[in-house]
């Protein structure tokens, strides 16, 4: 054993991110001291990024099974079945270090890397979507990062191909110095052709396809795991470059060689390229490992062991190919002219050896990298004890609205309920031609030459997490659920994308701990399983005088599956005359200061300028209950649309049917709240529907949910469909205020 | 009447899929796909169709390293024995590049990329692709492209109107284009570059079927008169 340089001192070890114990724990698990290469690879492995060594204890409690779950978390991404032998491949997965110092190639890579995780599977992406997160918009460096993202996102989908049909983006200062980029796809195999990555059969070749690799996104995951410090523009090199073209000819050379028999396992090379992707393979297959870095493709000369291995270089992948199938398998990658590279054999020693220049220059037990990685059980605050800590009370001095109408004017022209048509344009939403729904509830995907439809949607709500993690939680879930319902899918499974500040201080920890509590009982209650995921944490920032930490945001990712497509439902009013109604998983007779109203609600914070008061509670037995109800509503053609109500509560909910259909309507408030409860709360659980056969609405509604343990679900009539006022203003106005913010914020 | 259609598939095509399906759906005729790499094409076609996408990428100019690819050099050939073409998005910007068309396509305005449903106003209903249409028909198709603002000289933007070369003009302009330009055709009238997909437009699923038209004008220009 040799190698060249570097003798192992402690300041080296510190630059590779090691506390002293860990420290320890690699002379232990190697019996000697590491080399400068071995050392690199358990840093990179140990990362938070790739061990999640704080979350992993906590990720375990989530439930991940349902009958149509043909594989859970531990995989690329999740896989659901669809039924007629087809299965949806997806997950969400998180750029947002790289995106803050480099707001295109970020948010571009990041979109690759997440494509690349659903086609590694077999599946042909067939939707992205997104969940963007941005500080106050009168930040200096805001504006340039809103448009960098956009454009990065839109750079790298709309050249792959691969329609954006869904997302989110809101505003608040705690994102000031870490924005936060969540990419996610959806992509969709044959059931019976899907690939993983289990490194199996002694002596199978491993091959390298795709770009070669280069100096770059070296340490990207080691990064991606620390707080952002005063030197984060200094952090540059690190961020990745995109190159989608290449991207679109792997998937179409990958797809073509997964046709054939060729594959026994494939992995792409995300975070920690080639180490991860590697020691990933072996590990699951039980085997070891064994690679010539000679044969590694590089983009120049001099590139050592070191560098190759902890390249973030995109569009690359790693294969164990069946014995004698090289030169087929390499035929179709000249066709697509991207290189191909047998570097290395699966063995049985559980080692990962490399050798270069004919001497061996790592020689690491798989165990200690992987399966024995460290494990974290971090210190965290009770739910009191952070309510406390957080000063979260009950809203006193409730304020009331003179005026809904110029109210709502002021909802829709402020940055978090404004349209977001200046982002989904700049994104291609068809290409494909299978789009049938976006800019709705949830974004709405034919699966090709079929009646079937996935539909999809990514919630999170950051400001109910923050004042109440569990219940935040709960609702991120309940939300995705809701939306899915809403366009008349049956919710199938969740990926998520969980976004923390630093787990090391025992608050944030809480925020994740409790948070991901009120997530499992959600999906549980909502038979909504969890199947792929990823943990960002540290996300917090000194760099730009933000100094703290981004509000907890695990953002979940829904997909839900509707039989027939003729019977998709979208939002906006359809006739003058349709009755409009609430249907509510509360019951609606009167208020309730348990529900909270208005407490963490938008309108509170617009317009009052007061971020106060508590989470909205979610009902889980009565969301389900009013979801199942809407199904039905729409399955059996009684309703013409519906919408969910969330940011901005029943007003908002209305003036977005309202600009959706172009048509107006009238409506009566509930004397038993106040105005401001009524129109602007955002308790949970509720869907605005509407109906031209009052009789048979009243009739379904009447015999409530299918399932007899939920509680009933209210419904009220709100009004009438018609003319072309809301709340005393034109939805002229209305479109003016709502289209406003970002054609006056992007041409200041 | 059956009609035959290939349709080309460059590095980066990404709408090909699209095109095969409309074409197929419309014709109901299989059609053949091309590489780009291959020397010749399917022996009497009366379609050949270049799909959307970012073809080799796009890093040099939209649709230049396209235009000189190998399967190009048939494809100039078929036009000019007066073999139909139809580019469609980049497939507009190939023909512009590889000469078949006048103009060229430049970024758009705003800069920034644009998909949506546009409206366009058919100009020219005397044309093989346009004669199911309307003269001064509106139609609504959606764009997706970044590189879409028609440019031409001042002498042959004239000539392209006088000679009603211009066969869809935007009704509402979204990227700069000279004279509102969405879609011109070549001398002999069997070359169409078009910035819309009418390929997205064919479906009552795609949210309108305006695209139809299109496909429908060119199984006609087939019928026995």
């Amino acid at each position: 054993m040799s190698h060249p340089t570097n003798a192992i001192t402690p300041e080296i070890v510190a630059q590779h991110g090691f506390t002293p114990e860990e420290y320890d724990r690699v002379l232990t698990a190697l019996g000697r001291e590491p080399n400068l290469t071995e050392l690199g690879i358990f840093s990179v492995m140990w990362s938070e990024h790739c061990s999640y060594k704080s979350s992993r204890l906590h990720l375990k409690k989530l439930p991940t099974e349902a009958p149509w779950v043909i594989c859970g978390p531990g995989e690329n991404a999740g896989v659901i079945d669809i039924g007629d032998g087809q299965a949806a491949i997806f997950k969400m997965e998180s750029h947002n270090h790289p995106s803050y110092i480099e707001p295109y190639q970020g948010a571009a890579t990041g979109v690759g890397g997440i494509l690349r995780d659903v086609f590694t599977m077999g599946a042909r992406p067939v939707a992205n979507a997104n969940a963007l997160r941005f500080g106050r918009p009168d930040h200096p460096k805001m504006k340039h990062l809103v448009k960098g993202v956009v454009a990065g996102i839109g750079g790298y989908g709309n050249c792959v191909g691969i329609p954006t049909v869904a997302g989110e983006t809101n505003f608040d200062p705690a994102y000031d110095g870490n924005i936060l980029v969540n990419a996610m796809t959806v992509g969709v195999a044959d059931a019976d052709k899907i690939f993983y990555s289990a490194a199996t059969g002694v002596g199978n070749p491993i091959v390298y396809v795709g770009s070669k690799t280069g100096r770059d996104g070296i340490h990207g995951a080691t990064m991606a795991s620390a707080d952002f410090g005063e030197d984060a523009e200094e952090k540059r090199p690190t961020v990745q470059v995109g190159d989608p073209f290449t991207e679109k000819l792997l998937i179409e050379a990958c797809l073509e060689l997964m046709a054939t028999d060729a594959i026994v396992a494939i992995q792409d090379m995300g975070a920690a390229g080639l180490t991860s992707s590697s020691v990933e393979m072996a590990t699951n297959g039980k085997a070891g490992i064994r690679l010539d870095m000679n044969k590694v493709p590089c983009r120049e000369d001099g590139m050592t062991p070191y560098e190759m291995m902890l390249s973030e270089s995109q569009e690359r992948m790693l294969m164990v190919l069946k014995p004698g199938k090289e030169k087929m398998a390499a035929a179709i990658f000249e066709k697509w002219e991207l290189d191909f590279a047998v570097i290395g054999e699966v063995t049985d020693t559980q080692h990962m050896v490399l050798e270069w220049n004919g001497e061996t220059v790592c020689d690491i037990p798989l165990g200690p990298l992987a399966a024995e990685a460290p494990l974290y059980d971090r210190p965290y605050l009770s739910q009191d004890e952070y309510k406390v800590w957080a000063k979260i009370k009950p809203l006193e001095d409730v304020p009331e609205t003179s005026d809904v109408g110029a109210d709502l004017l002021t909802l829709l022209a402020s940055p978090n309920l404004a349209s977001k048509g200046w982002i989904s344009q700049q994104y291609d939403s068809q290409v494909g031609a299978d789009t049938l729904q976006t800019g709705g509830d949830a974004g709405v995907v034919r699966v090709h030459g079929t009646k079937k439809a996935l539909a999809i949607t990514t919630d999170c709500t950051p400001r109910y997490v923050y004042a109440d993690p569990y219940e935040g939680g709960k609702q991120a879930i309940a939300e995705a659920y809701r939306n899915l319902c809403a366009v008349g899918a049956r919710p199938l499974a969740v990926t998520n994308c969980l976004n923390f500040a630093n787990p090391q201080r025992p608050e944030i920890m809480a925020q994740f701990v409790h948070a991901l509590d009120g997530m499992g009982d959600a999906c549980r209650a909502l038979d909504f399983p969890i199947v792929s995921g990823n943990v960002s944490l540290y996300n917090e920032s000194k760099a730009t005088g933000g100094g703290s930490a981004i509000l907890p945001t695990p953002a979940i990712g829904g997909v839900g599956i509707i039989d027939d497509y003729d019977a998709m439902m979208t939002m906006g009013f359809k006739n003058e005359g349709d009755a409009i109604y609430l249907v509510a998983a509360e019951h609606w007779a009167k208020p309730d200061p348990t529900r909270s109203h208005l407490g963490k609600s938008l309108w509170l914070k617009t317009v009052h300028g007061r971020d106060e008061g508590r989470t909205p509670p979610t009902d889980l037995v009565r969301e389900r209950g009013a979801g199942d109800i809407v199904r039905r509503l729409i399955a059996e053609g009684i309703v013409n649309a519906v919408h969910d109500v969330s940011d901005g509560g029943l007003a908002v909910a209305l003036a977005e049917m309202a600009l959706a259909g172009d048509l107006g309507a009238e409506v009566s408030a509930n004397e038993a709240y106040t105005a401001a409860q009524w129109w602007f709360g955002e308790d949970q659980g509720r869907y605005v529907v509407t109906a031209s056969d009052i009789e048979a609405f009243n009739k379904i509604v009447a015999e409530g949910p299918e399932n007899a343990a939920a509680a009933q679900v209210g419904f009220r009539r709100l009004g009438t469909v018609g003319g072309t006022e809301l709340f005393g203003r034109t939805i002229a106005e209305l479109r003016a205020a709502h289209e406003s913010f970002f054609k006056e914020w992007m041409e200041s | 009447m059956t009609m035959r259609s290939a349709v080309i598939t460059f590095p980066g095509s990404n709408c090909d899929r699209d095109m095969v399906v409309a074409l197929e759906q419309l014709s109901r005729t299989s059609v053949a796909r091309v590489w780009h790499r291959d020397t010749s094409l399917p022996e009497g076609l009366d379609l050949i169709a270049l799909p959307g996408g970012f073809s080799y990428g796009d890093y040099l100019r939209a649709g230049a390293m396209a235009a000189n690819s190998p399967i190009m050099r048939e494809v100039v050939r078929a036009a000019e024995r007066g073999v139909p073409v139809l580019g469609v998005c980049n497939g507009f910007q190939v023909l512009a590049e590889s000469g078949l068309l006048p103009g060229a396509l430049m970024r758009n305005a705003s800069q920034n990329y644009i998909c949506r449903t546009v409206g366009l106003r058919v100009e020219n209903n005397r044309t093989r692709f346009t004669s199911a249409m309307a003269e001064g028909q509106e139609i609504r198709i959606p764009i997706a492209h970044h590189d879409g603002n028609y440019f031409a000289d001042p002498e042959t933007l004239e000539q392209l109107e006088g000679d009603g070369r211009i066969v869809f003009r935007y009704t509402e302009n979204p990227n700069g284009s000279r004279n509102d330009i969405a879609g011109v055709i070549s001398e002999k009238g069997n070359v169409l570059g078009m910035m819309p997909h009418p390929e997205r437009a064919i479906d009552q699923a795609h949210g309108g079927t305006d695209g139809r038209a299109i496909f429908e004008s060119l199984l006609e220009s087939l019928e026995p008169a």
